[in-house]
């Protein structure tokens, strides 16, 4: 194979969404050179120098079957698809500055503007129109999510007089008191903060909740705080790289678009159970908070969703369950999925806006499951900025 | 090199064979690779299809010493490169002191007290010392349990096979170890990371390299008794267990039941022998409630 044709399968590759940096193009030809230049050898050198994951792998072997025998590519969302024209930074300039403008004319545009957000903040997501949403996007970005701590296993230098010795700084420091340990120096642990596993149903009714929700695990994952956001359909796709880089509206779309069957319903427990496999008992969910965003409608037995909850509690440091549903009068939880869930939620609240999304933040900073404070996480002076 | 380092991707696979490991075209090609262009071989796959049985078989092949990193949570370079061995040290000071020998000069005494022969060498730096005369094999075992700063950490190590102790100076390697990394992908493993890596994705072996695997390492397994259970353990992979067994595993149950003296599946000693290779209980269940007899039947008849 000449370096034509392997630049024209790594081309290829490109095209169809797998990321070759020209640092693995480099040992990909290197290998070549090494094995020899059959079809083989090509095939794992390419499989072995420029995928690093299984779907990657996926995405290689249809690549190289096209490559060779010309057959369909079958890539659908990858290349295609145009971003939703959701949140466009010039957009919120804009309605920034025209909202800057009439408060400067009025002079108390602070109270204004402040007064406007406390609406906002009691809104439902559901209800709210493009400009509101755009307002309640730039709110949720500002929010922070700071997770319950657990001890590390790290250790790190103390003042204390008591606790794990110290030998490496006790012995430098007897070096001054000729040898005699007499300045006997500690550690104590370091302490870190809980992961938290965010999984949004994302089928037609949850829509506009998942995405808020989504947004708050973006601001989050930007943040560098250790979330991972799950997003369910018929089936479980993992967002977290996604939202480490892109328009969170996209990585959502993406999954919304790998849904294959929008009036089949959510199957929670088998896209909990595809979780569980997969990720949660493996070590994510491990001594995690879980937050689970649905209504609880679910088309698959409610044995199953029980069974996968009980596995989930059993390695979850807690598990909460947003119900946007629960704001409304009257609410039970009646629909056989959430009766199913129920006994293995820890918390089980609302969030269906800005100010239970709030809550939320409260809970996971470990927020007593008691009254619900109303703190802000945005103050005045934020808002007016 | 040493003169066991192979020379071509079929001399690692009958390499690895006479090592106790059937491999197959990919995972020879990849560590063919790995060892020739002096690449860490960054090994993923579902727990038990035997990652960290590749770096045993390739040392064993190569000759080199196997040197093992068990990552977890916290794990830091005190336990992964190397510690001073603080008790001698203090005692050494003190021995100093009785013995009248101890010097004034405070400089003196440190340099003392931080050479090589109060250094202990964790896997890392062991790696990288210059007593090996053929390439170690360093194991950084299911990396995806430590955290990110210790990632990055080995990105740095890895990168230029060196370290630098601040008391001691610079350590390089004169053979690079040949390393595998493995990891069960409970998170990501950095991009950066990935980059620097050969990869591949070890996959449960097919049925007839499945009984091949079996044979090679149970010695006195009735080859009918490693055929029907590989074939059983094939078919329990597929009814949706919270824990679908891997091949070790299957080794594991063809022992037990070759330690109970079968020959040949029943459905008796599969239900006594259930618990070496189902490992929860609601696996167990689901097991039993598809029918032991039927699932023995189905193991022992398909020839």
């Amino acid at each position: 194979m000449d370096d034509d044709g392997i630049l024209g399968l790594v081309e290829l590759l490109r095209t169809a969404g797998l990321s070759v940096p020209v640092g693995n193009l480099i040992t990909f030809t290197e290998a070549m050179e090494i094995i020899g230049d059959d079809l083989r050898s090509l095939y794992w050198c390419g499989r072995a120098t420029l995928t690093h994951s299984p779907i990657d792998i996926e995405l290689y072997d249809r690549v190289f079957r096209h490559w060779i025998l010309g057959t369909e590519l079958g890539l659908t969302e990858a290349v295609t698809r145009s971003p939703e024209p959701l949140l466009i930074d010039d957009d919120e300039r804009l309605d920034d500055e025209q909202t800057d403008r009439a408060d400067v004319e009025t002079e108390d545009g602070t109270v204004l503007r402040f007064s406007r957000t406390e609406t906002l903040r009691s809104m439902d997501f559901a209800d709210l129109d493009d400009e509101e949403r755009l307002e309640v996007d730039r709110l949720i970005a500002d929010m922070r999510l700071t997770a319950t701590m657990r001890r590390s296993r790290r250790r790190r230098p103390s003042k204390r007089s008591s606790g794990t010795p110290d030998l490496r700084r006790t012995v430098r420091e007897s070096l001054r008191t000729g040898g005699e340990p007499i300045n006997r120096r500690t550690l104590q642990r370091t302490r870190v903060a809980r992961r938290v596993v965010i999984i949004a149903d994302i089928s037609g009714s949850m829509a506009a909740y998942s995405r808020s929700l989504i947004r708050y695990a973006h601001a989050a994952v930007s943040a560098r705080s250790r979330v991972e956001a799950f997003a369910l359909g018929t089936r479980l796709t993992r967002l977290t790289r996604e939202l480490d880089i892109r328009d969170p509206d996209q990585a959502l779309q993406r999954a919304a678009d790998s849904v294959e069957d929008w009036s089949g319903g959510t199957r929670l427990g088998e896209g909990l159970q595809q979780f569980n496999d997969d990720w949660g008992t493996r070590g994510m969910a491990r001594g995690a908070v879980v937050v689970i965003l649905s209504d609880g409608w679910d088309r698959g037995e409610p044995e199953r969703l029980a069974s996968q909850m009980a596995r989930l509690s059993r390695v979850a440091h807690r598990i909460v369950w947003v119900n946007p549903l629960k704001a409304s009068d009257g609410y039970a939880p009646l629909a056989r999925g959430m009766a199913a869930a129920l006994p293995y939620v820890d918390d089980f609240i609302e969030g269906h806006s800005l100010g239970a999304l709030d809550r939320l933040s409260s809970k996971l900073s470990g927020g007593s499951s008691g009254p619900v404070r109303s703190s802000s996480a945005f103050t005045p002076e934020e808002v007016t900025r | 090199m040493s003169s066991a380092t192979p020379a071509s991707v079929a001399d690692v696979v009958s390499g690895l064979a006479t090592n106790g490991y059937l491999s197959d075209e990919g995972l020879a090609t990849a560590i063919f690779l790995s060892l020739t262009m002096g690449r860490p071989l960054l090994l993923e796959g579902e727990p038990g299809v035997g990652k960290t049985e590749v770096a045993k078989a390739l040392s064993a092949l190569t000759g080199g010493e196997l040197l093992r990193l068990q990552c977890y949570e916290g794990l830091d370079a005190s336990q992964a490169l190397y510690e001073w061995d603080y008790p001698r040290q203090l005692l050494h000071l003190r021995a100093a002191e009785a013995a009248g020998t101890i010097s004034s000069d405070v400089a003196a005494v440190e340099n003392e007290l931080y050479s090589e022969r109060f250094l202990v060498r964790r896997p890392l730096l062991d790696a990288i010392s210059d007593r090996h005369h053929i390439a170690p094999v360093l194991l950084i075992d299911e990396l995806d349990r430590a955290d990110d700063e210790f990632e990055a950490f080995l990105l740095e190590v890895l990168a230029d096979n060196a370290v630098t102790i601040p008391e001691l100076g610079t350590f390089r390697a004169t053979v690079p170890p040949i390393v595998i990394i493995t990891s069960n992908r409970t998170r990501d493993v950095h991009d950066a990371l990935k980059r620097r890596c050969l990869y591949h994705w070890v996959e449960h072996p097919d049925l007839e390299r499945e009984i091949a695997i079996v044979q090679s390492r149970v010695p006195g397994a009735n080859e009918v008794l490693s055929r029907q259970v590989s074939r059983l353990v094939a078919e329990l992979r597929t009814i949706g267990l919270f824990k679908p067994p891997g091949v070790a595993e299957t080794i594991d149950w063809v022992m037990a039941l070759t330690a109970l003296g079968r020959t040949e599946l029943d459905s008796l000693s599969v239900e006594a022998s259930l618990g070496a290779v189902v490992k929860y209980r609601e696996d167990a269940d689901r097991v039993r409630a598809r029918g032991i007899d039927t699932l023995v039947e189905s193991a022992t008849t398909a020839d």
